[in-house]
């Protein structure tokens, strides 16, 4: 999924600072599953920046609502009759919703509640990690599903550097060593050999270094 | 036990404080409350195993929550104690009720309507 973290009350609230009848508008897929913008977060966070409008003696109004995806044409034209009814939209879904409502709706504000970090999961109740980087050209068939793109620092594509140490990375005592897993793995599983394998120069014209990218699907398009 | 403890408390009652949620905290800070604080069994001692020490890690988030936006934190608590401690929740309703007294009334006021 999509993982995202909220962002500082003092960020949101300098966004919405001349606004006195807003909506904080929440979105049921990856953000609700990352407990950052879905029902729950989006109640707390209306409730966070009444208290603090309160505090300043500046009420402000805020609606909640939460559709099914922001990143959907379908549910973002759901907002038709009500958007226009605010000074502005505070959108907790990931970086793509804000876009989604603001080309849909020209005349209104949009403003993003989070950070949109990275792909990855939940890896315990709490705390998410990072596992693919959308490069466009998945090579972790050749790395047992693990995917040093990601999640080596350096992204390096034939074995560890000279900073891999007891399975942690150097960069922190936090962060395993992708490198480390992918050859204890392939140890572990007699297959240390596949790793001779020398790769061609691997293409980023299909991860960002390619610019904004589309996904065309003919067999789908109306 | 007659015990007395500060009538400007009000007591609501759950199941387990594991019930009691992070929006229950802020909404009340939200309708004016000076304080509020959660009362809950002693840790390792939840009915329901865990309840006591997850609701511990929401009042620190709403405690988070006031200090980003300038309320003092320490008008929201946690308190463990058990439901034989009469003469200890008496005496934390008091603590609590001091604290509260020296802070001052609650900068969060809805303005009247005119
Ligand atoms: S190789 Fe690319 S697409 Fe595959 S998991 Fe890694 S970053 Fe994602
Ligand atoms: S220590 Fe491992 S993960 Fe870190 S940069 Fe080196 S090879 Fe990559």
């Amino acid at each position: 999924m999509i993982v995202a973290d909220r962002k500082s009350l003092e960020e949101i609230l300098s966004m919405i600072k001349d606004y006195k009848n807003i909506m904080v508008l929440g979105c049921k897929g990856c953000v609700t599953v990352c407990n950052v913008g879905g029902e729950k977060e989006v109640s707390i966070l209306a409730s966070a920046l009444r208290i603090a409008r309160q505090k300043e003696g500046r009420e402000i109004n805020i609606d909640t609502k939460v559709i099914e995806r922001q990143c959907d044409n379908e549910y973002v034209a759901q907002l038709k009759e009500t958007v226009g009814n605010y000074e502005a939209v505070v959108s907790m879904a990931c970086g793509v919703g804000p876009q989604f409502l603001s080309e849909a709706y020209r005349e209104q504000k949009f403003y993003p509640a989070v950070n949109t970090t990275f792909f990855g999961g939940a890896v315990t109740h709490g705390i998410w990690e990072e596992r693919c980087a959308g490069c466009g050209t998945c090579i972790i068939h050749d790395f047992d599903g693990l995917c040093p793109v990601a999640r080596c620092a350096k992204s390096l594509l034939h074995g560890p550097c000279g900073g891999s140490s007891k399975g942690k990375c150097e960069i922190s005592k936090e962060t395993i060593c992708i490198w480390d897993s992918i050859v204890s793995k392939k140890m572990e599983q007699g297959r240390l050999n596949d790793l001779l394998k020398v790769r061609a120069v691997k293409d980023w014209r299909t991860a960002r270094d390619g610019g904004p990218r589309r996904s065309i699907r003919e067999e789908l398009t109306q | 036990m007659r015990l007395s403890y500060p009538s400007n408390i009000k007591v609501i009652q759950v199941p387990c404080t594991g019930r009691v949620d992070i929006l229950h905290l802020l909404n009340a800070i939200e309708n004016g409350a000076d304080g509020v604080y959660v009362a809950g069994c002693l840790e390792g001692e939840c009915h329901y195993l865990t309840g006591n020490i997850k609701t511990r890690k929401k009042v620190n988030y709403v405690k988070k929550i006031l200090q980003e936006i300038g309320i003092e934190p320490e008008r929201v608590e946690m308190f463990s104690l058990s439901s034989a401690m009469g003469l200890k929740f008496a005496e934390i309703a008091r603590e609590m009720n001091e604290k509260i007294k020296t802070l001052g009334p609650t900068p969060v006021r809805k303005k009247e309507a005119a």
